[in-house]
């Protein structure tokens, strides 16, 4: 358990040790690339924009992702049961995902102007339920007959085959789809945040660091970000692990 | 040849009967008949051990048993009733286990109780499971995750699940093929040991000549695709019995004509009278 932790923590100083190494040995001055000992002072100067701000990215997230989970299921379980609908549906879903989220940012700006929490939640949704409906998809297509059959023959109904083995079956694909969604919802905040700046989020602070050259700021708020990810990502781990541990087996 | 479709009235001491029945799968090329005029009966307590040449059609047959399909043509009847669609009273194991990977091993055999319904309280049924799994040599297992568990222990828990409900028929699909001989073996008398304390009626789909004698009354070879009844022989063991009975004289004389009868469906051998 100890090493569990040291040695993670370990590493990310090593990490810092060395980039404060590289820009000190190299010269470097804060606008071309900023240090690890530039950064705290950049917080600190900033911290209750931080907080304000790191709320505003993170609840607008979350809520992206949750739309992402309900919606991507959905699609999901859709595509997965039906062989028509998957034909039909995935050409267009993956013709969607292809389009860089960058050029849809302005445009859905311009469709619901003003509506910046909501949009900012559009952008994060749209961007992360795409691995979880083709995850879900796959999970429940591939779902060997034999599994079905054994409730099938006792009469059981679609719906009850559905709770007892599909979905649990599915919730390990599931997860995995979840931990990239998570990181992708991120994305797409914080695209929203700094394309279309409306004044609110971690993206506005980073758009404000750039107009007025606070280059320290700027770096100071891809760490915040960077912190704020890693968190999220260990909330997934920690449900993946109640829901979904048994998947995971025991080195042997 | 009596009628059984007369009214209610069943005329017939089979509990398992199927009469004519012809299948054809629908694929882009057009039709691909697997089953051609297929007749079967298994009186009750029976064990039949079906055997034919690969994709002959015999998961067909177990799927059209069980009602998870219906025949193009053709009955299945299952104690005095035409099979329309699944029953609680039928029972299967196939070739994969298909244990649940999130339950424990109890969980799983008792997993068929949470969809039929039975008067047995939560106690009693999980009583049952408990005994079954001693029954089958799993004691201590109880509470394993299947990935624990080695392919035939995995096999036995699937057995158990398979008869907790107490089905009259049940319905067993390769359920050794994938396992080692000495392992297979071990579990064919498992099979005897089951049959003698919880009693019911089986259909054993294999493709071991061996284990068809071993374990059944009667052995039917369906011809090769389009599969229809070519040949029933009566197994002249009878009981339960032990591995020794399987290198007597007359065990290797019921094998060879076993042996010959696949290479028929097979289109090996042109007549019964070639091997004469």
């Amino acid at each position: 358990m100890f090493k569990k932790i040291a040695i993670p923590i370990f590493a990310l100083v090593l990490f810092g040790v060395f980039w404060e190494f590289l820009v000190w040995v190299n010269g470097w001055p804060n606008y071309k690339m900023a240090s690890p000992s530039d950064l705290w002072p950049a917080f600190w100067k900033f911290r209750w924009l931080f907080l304000e701000y790191g709320w505003d990215t993170l609840w607008r997230t979350v809520v992206g992702l949750l739309l992402a989970v309900v919606v991507g299921v959905l699609i999901g379980m859709v595509m997965g049961f039906s062989r028509t609908m998957r034909d039909a549906l995935y050409p267009l879903l993956v013709g969607f995902n292809a389009i860089p989220k960058a050029t849809v940012v302005p445009i859905i700006a311009l469709m619901f102007v003003g509506q910046h929490d909501f949009n900012t939640i559009l952008i994060a949704f749209l961007i992360s339920f795409f691995p979880i409906a083709v995850s879900v998809s796959i999970g429940l297509s591939t779902l060997e007959p034999e599994y079905r059959d054994i409730l099938a023959s006792l009469g059981a109904s679609k719906l009850t085959i559905f709770w007892k083995i599909a979905l649990p079956k599915t919730l390990p694909e599931f997860f995995g789809a979840l931990k990239v969604a998570v990181t992708l919802a991120f994305i797409g905040t914080n695209l929203m945040e700094i394309v279309e700046p409306h004044g609110r989020g971690l993206g506005h602070l980073f758009d404000s660091g750039k107009i007025s050259a606070d280059y320290p700021l700027m770096f100071a708020v891809l760490i915040a970000l960077a912190i704020m990810g890693i968190m999220l990502y260990y909330v997934v781990v920690a449900l993946e692990k109640v829901f979904a541990g048994w998947a995971e087996r025991s080195p042997t | 040849m009596p009628d059984h479709t007369w009214g209610d009235a069943w005329v017939s001491d089979k509990l398992i009967e199927i009469k004519g029945v012809k299948h054809a799968y629908q694929t882009g090329d057009g039709p691909l008949p697997v089953l051609d005029g297929l007749e079967m009966s298994v009186p009750e307590g029976g064990f039949c051990a079906v055997v034919g040449p690969s994709g002959c059609g015999k998961s067909t047959l177990t799927r059209l048993v069980a009602g998870l399909m219906k025949p193009d043509e053709g009955e299945v009847w299952l104690q005095g009733e035409r099979v329309t669609g699944p029953k609680s009273t039928v029972g299967m194991a196939f070739q994969n286990p298909v244990l649940l990977e999130w339950r424990s091993i109890l969980q799983n055999v008792m997993l068929p109780l949470e969809i039929v319904p039975t008067r047995m309280s939560k106690r009693d049924q999980e009583a049952r499971a408990r005994h079954l799994l001693t029954l089958v040599g799993l004691d201590g297992f109880e509470d394993k995750r299947p990935s624990e568990l080695s392919g035939g222990m995995r096999q036995r828990a699937s057995l158990c699940r398979s008869i907790v409900h107490k089905p009259d028929v049940l319905i067993l699909d390769e359920p050794f093929g994938a396992l080692d001989a000495f392992t297979r073996e071990d579990l064919w008398q498992t099979m005897h040991k089951v049959k003698a304390e919880e009693p019911f009626t089986g259909v054993l789909i294999t493709h071991d000549l061996r284990e068809s004698i071993f374990l059944a009354d009667q052995v039917i070879v369906l011809s090769g695709r389009p599969a229809r009844t070519q040949y029933v022989m009566d197994v002249h063991l009878k009981g339960e019995r032990d591995l020794d009975q399987l290198y007597t004289p007359e065990s290797a004389e019921a094998l060879n004509i076993l042996r010959h009868q696949i290479k028929v469906a097979q289109g090996r051998a042109e007549t019964d009278e070639a091997a004469a």
